[in-house]
């Protein structure tokens, strides 16, 4: 079977494939898949796709849906067509995103200490003073080894050969590893024999790089080999599959916050044997939840006074407490800004143009071309509250348009991306749909470490711009290419 | 190991062990109804008393109609115990302890639980009962051949054998104490067409005819099945083989974490009455008495044991 689109976007060439040039012919990364495409039959890829979906299902690999009792355990939909980057695209990529992660620490540590871009007036004062995610508590906390975000999820979309855009960035407690990982187990169980025809970068070893990495970000009190724990919601949290996942493949133990408890100082956990002193807390608890005694009082999640033994040096919290303040959406326009002031170079690594709603002139421009653009509310996440104008409806956009007049501040808007195209493999062959992509960077005190490729989001129905899972986005393998 | 992760293994081989028990229970059961010469439904009344949930039965039905017991037991949400319940919370469990369990024993619990939840998702019809009970018996069978194929022999495995254990002791001296009227000797006529039967039906919800006949071959007598049942230590659901590994997986934990714990004690004592006494002496004593002494001792080992590994705060 060719390797070609059984349904093409037709007459939508302003989206760019990643599998096939204008000439009809794959792009070189895809060359060695395309072969072995060319002699595979449709029929026996169809039932790999449902081979897949068992494994899934078997291994527990679900995400829970709030608010959705019924399908209270869902899959996300995988599609068996890896995506393909070359070894050249992926270095180009590592080093803007090394350079951003850089500037992201830098910033977190400034604006926590002596706020020097804020004095420079690059950042505006009010946009931190005024943002739920500056924690006043960690002002003059310095945590081990500088390190605020020692996990970071950078989404990133294409558009064009050399066009890549930073979407968000994810600097509090980024999922989807799991599923990173587990794609490439799935592929590697379903096709061996494409794994030893080309050569892949691969991405098994994450556990053990993050297991590492936080292992070199322990507190001062350590002793010895730091003790990791993976500090979950518990097992009704959508993503509890990947914080078991994680602790698992670390050998470190998972916690909840009543398994824990401030014991000499340290934050200890309830064991068969006692409390045990824990160094590294590898948290998937929000801020806000993280402490009662210093934060959100109701919470149950987290731990009676953990930010107390923090800010003494008790124990380190990854990522450190505050670091949301980094990769909020009104903060998200000043990146460029932000890495050239910390790095002292341009950004390598391009952010969408973005239009603030809080300026009255952006407003009067956002309102008056609102079918043209995507609107996201400032502090949400996962798809929710969010407007896509040129899919939206006219009764959707007059709605969106009330919201957005009565409280401008809370919105920002970009156009709308023509986000790159990827083959997926649907019932009548291949069929290109919409991706981003989730590297994955871990970071410490000597080192920023990005597992080559990360986690591709696909709209899976035809057309769409949405990827994210809650909103019907399925994922597939991401290949970087050996050189 | 956190106490968390201890309790989550032991409730999940507790809930496990309470799926097979319930099945075997049902095969017995079910068998005894098919065979009984009069027709009655008595036997499926003791059935809900072994799971003890007479109050909880009667409370929406008036009598122990056979298709009604045996939904009540398998997927009656009206029954806290029923199977699909167990299976969900013995998963659920599962997914609470996963860093604790090997790949092999998570997915073997996740594929029982989803055949199960395909098999018993509407009222299972009489003709489909053996096989429905069978799948039960095999799929839970799978988790504990992936425990012991594949689980490092530490206490994690300590823990779940542990569950696994008080569970079953638990269930064999229930259908004893059900059961024990049919085993005295002053009301039982022995050889009687209905001891017979009865009898029958306790050997199989143990699983254990054949065994009985190996080792007394067809010389069936009240004595004998309550030897076989109570302190025969080779038979293993039997009272002696349970305690006998409840105390062995006890004291590997005692050496491993150099702590001796009242459980271990209590255990001790358990184990000391059952070898100190020939089955004649308990007859003489009274064996309803004994049974039910052990139900209650065997119940506060399962709360000292939570207390003393820190289950919960």
């Amino acid at each position: 079977m060719h390797c070609r689109y059984a349904d093409p976007m037709g007459d939508t060439p302003q989206f760019f494939d990643e599998l096939t040039r204008p000439d009809g012919q794959p792009r070189s990364p895809y060359d060695d898949y395309a072969h072995w495409f060319g002699q595979e039959d449709i029929g026996r890829l169809r039932r790999k796709s449902l081979e897949a979906e068992t494994f899934f299902r078997r291994t527990g690999i679900t995400f829970n849906v709030y608010g959705q009792q019924e399908a209270d355990e869902r899959l996300i939909p995988f599609d068996v067509v890896p995506r393909v980057l070359s070894a050249r695209e992926w270095g180009r990529l590592t080093k803007g995103i090394e350079q951003r992660v850089r500037a992201i620490n830098a910033f977190l540590y400034d604006l926590y200490h002596r706020q020097e871009i804020l004095r420079a007036g690059r950042v505006p004062r009010e946009l931190i003073a005024q943002n739920d995610a500056f924690l006043p508590q960690m002002i003059g906390v310095t945590p081990p080894g500088n390190v605020y975000t020692h996990i970071v999820g950078v989404d990133l979309v294409r558009t064009g050969e050399d066009q890549f855009y930073v979407l968000e960035d994810n600097a509090r407690t980024p999922s989807g590893v799991s599923y990173m990982l587990e794609n490439r187990e799935t592929m590697l169980q379903m096709f061996p024999e494409l794994f030893s025809r080309i050569k892949v970068k691969p991405v098994q070893d994450y556990p053990l790089r993050l297991s590492r990495s936080l292992c070199a970000c322990g507190p001062p009190v350590t002793s010895g080999r730091p003790v990791i724990a993976v500090l979950t919601p518990g097992i009704h949290n959508a993503a509890y599959f990947e914080h078991s996942f994680l602790a698992d493949h670390m050998g470190a133990e998972l916690v909840e916050g009543h398994d824990l408890r401030v014991v000499d100082g340290r934050i200890a956990m309830r064991t068969t044997r006692g409390y045990k002193a824990i160094d590294v807390l590898y948290r998937r608890v929000d801020d806000d939840y993280l402490d009662p005694l210093n934060f959100n009082a109701d919470s149950v999640l987290g731990v009676p006074g953990i930010m107390d033994v923090y800010r003494a040096g008790g124990i380190t919290i990854a990522n450190a407490p505050g670091t949301g303040i980094a990769d909020d959406k009104a903060i998200y326009s000043y990146m460029p800004d932000i890495v050239e002031f910390y790095t002292g170079e341009k950004a390598l690594l391009e952010n969408v143009p973005t239009h603030r709603c809080a300026e009255v002139e952006s407003l009067s421009y956002v309102l008056d071309n609102l079918a043209d653009l995507v609107v996201k509310e400032v502090h949400g996440s996962g798809g929710y509250g969010m407007l896509v104008g040129p899919a939206a409806s006219k009764k959707e956009l007059s709605d969106f348009r009330a919201k957005l007049t009565a409280k401008p501040d809370k919105y920002i808007a970009q156009p709308t991306l023509a986000l790159s195209t990827v083959p997926i493999l649907t019932k009548a062959g291949l069929a290109p749909r919409h991706v981003d992509l989730r590297p994955f960077v871990l970071v410490s005190p000597n080192k920023i470490d990005i597992t080559p490729g990360g986690l591709t989001r696909v709209a899976l129905k035809k057309g769409s711009l949405v990827v994210n899972s809650s909103q019907g986005g399925g994922t597939k393998d991401t290949w970087v290419l050996e050189d | 190991m956190l106490g968390k992760t201890a309790g989550g293994l032991y409730w999940m081989f507790r809930h496990l062990e309470r799926c097979e028990n319930t099945a075997r229970l049902l095969e017995a059961g079910f068998r005894i109804a098919l065979t009984r010469p009069d027709g009655s439904n008595d036997d499926w009344g003791s059935v809900i008393d072994t799971v003890g949930a007479r109050a909880a039965y009667m409370e929406h039905h008036d009598q122990f109609d056979q298709a009604e017991v045996v939904n009540f037991l398998l997927r009656d949400p009206a029954n806290p115990s029923n199977v699909m319940s167990a299976i969900d919370s013995a998963r659920n469990n599962a997914r609470l302890v996963r860093t604790a369990l090997s790949r092999e024993v998570w997915e073997a619990t996740n594929e029982c639980w989803m055949q199960l939840k395909t098999a018993l998702a509407k009222p299972v019809p009489d003709r489909d009962l053996p096989e429905v009970l069978g799948l039960i018996r095999q799929l839970s069978g799978q988790v504990r051949g992936a425990l012991h194929g594949t689980m490092l022999r530490n206490d994690i495995f300590n823990f779940a054998r542990i569950g696994t254990f008080l569970e079953r002791a638990d269930n064999t001296a229930r259908i004893l104490d059900v059961k024990y009227y049919v085993l005295l000797p002053s009301i039982s006529q022995i050889g009687s067409s209905l001891d017979n039967v009865q009898w029958e039906n306790i050997l199989r919800s143990v699983g254990g005819q054949r065994s009985f006949r190996w080792i007394n071959g067809t010389e069936v007598s009240s004595h004998g099945i309550a030897n076989f049942l109570i302190l025969d230590s080779r038979m293993p659901r039997s009272l002696a083989f349970c305690v006998n590994k409840l105390q062995s997986n006890l004291s590997y934990l005692e050496r491993e974490y150099d702590l001796r714990h009242p459980c271990h004690d209590m255990v001790q004592s358990m184990l000391g009455r059952l070898s100190a006494h020939s089955i004649d002496q308990i007859f003489e004593n009274g064996l309803h008495e004994f049974i039910l002494a052990f139900l209650s001792e065997s119940a506060a080992v399962g709360n000292e044991i939570e207390r003393n590994y820190r289950f919960q705060e």
